[in-house]
């Protein structure tokens, strides 16, 4: 299952809409990467508000995720962590790290432009 | 819906299965809200282990009871490598092949009951247990 990304100017929106797979998160890496390079984006939000699951391995792969995109010049903000997820996640001992979280899609873009912007103020 | 469910694990999609018949089975025995996520998060990482270190394996899902009160019980078999320190397998942080080490410490913190019975060249068998509260 192919998750879809879209572009919505110096944005890239990844929306999550079924259940993923190993090979499916895998995936997502690598066209993430890529079209944040394409498209020279300033900023990706993951809407993962989809996923019922988050284990070790969806977590490790999130923050990969994250931790390329910014080496690939761009902001990362994870949006719509379900509540039950949340709880589920802190018990198995896992966490997001300096991956920033934002409740849901619209804080998400708050968020995100308030780090682009404090990224042009520093260089 | 029948009390017991068994899946085969031999791919990763098989994880999501097994992820899809915990969620719906314990649903069925009477878990609910953020019970139903944590059974389902434990699956998930024993059903992950399987894969990693045995290649494939079975999962099965069934109606536990004890002293009035019921549950779910999964027990995770393979016929794999097994562990040679279950100790050590269960310290968080610790993996033998480059994850994060938190799956079987975490599955355990998620489950009211955990045992792992393994033999080095037999394979392992994970039994872990929720109740309703």
């Amino acid at each position: 299952m192919e998750i879809p990304i879209f572009k919505q100017g110096e944005y890239l929106i990844v929306s999550i809409q079924s259940v993923l797979a190993d090979v499916d998160l895998m995936k997502l890496q690598d066209n993430l990467v890529t079209q944040v390079g394409k498209y020279h984006t300033r900023g990706v939000i993951m809407d993962i508000g989809y996923l019922d699951v988050i284990d070790s391995f969806a977590a490790r792969t999130l923050r990969n995720i994250a931790y390329m995109v910014k080496l690939r010049g761009a902001e990362v903000v994870i949006v719509g962590i379900q509540p039950d997820v949340a709880y589920a996640m802190v018990q198995l001992g896992l966490s997001l790290k300096e991956v920033e979280t934002a409740l849901d899609l619209e804080e998400g873009l708050v968020l995100l432009k308030q780090r682009i912007k404090a990224g042009r103020d520093n260089d | 819906m029948t009390d017991e469910k068994r899946i085969a694990i031999r791919f990763d999609g098989d994880i999501v299965t097994a992820r899809q018949e915990g969620r719906s089975l314990a649903a069925h025995f009477g878990f609910s809200g953020s019970d139903l996520t944590v059974i389902t998060t434990a699956i998930s990482e024993v059903a992950r282990n399987i894969i990693q270190y045995a290649g494939s394996g079975e999962i099965i899902l069934r109606l536990a009871r004890k002293n009035g009160k019921s549950g779910i019980v999964i027990i995770a078999s393979d016929n794999g490598p097994g562990i040679s320190n279950i100790n050590k397998a269960l310290q968080d942080g610790y993996s033998t092949s480059n994850g994060l080490g938190i799956g079987l410490p975490g599955a355990k913190r998620l489950m009211d009951e955990f045992t792992i019975v393994s033999q080095v060249g037999k394979g392992t068998t994970i039994t872990m247990k929720k109740w309703i509260r």
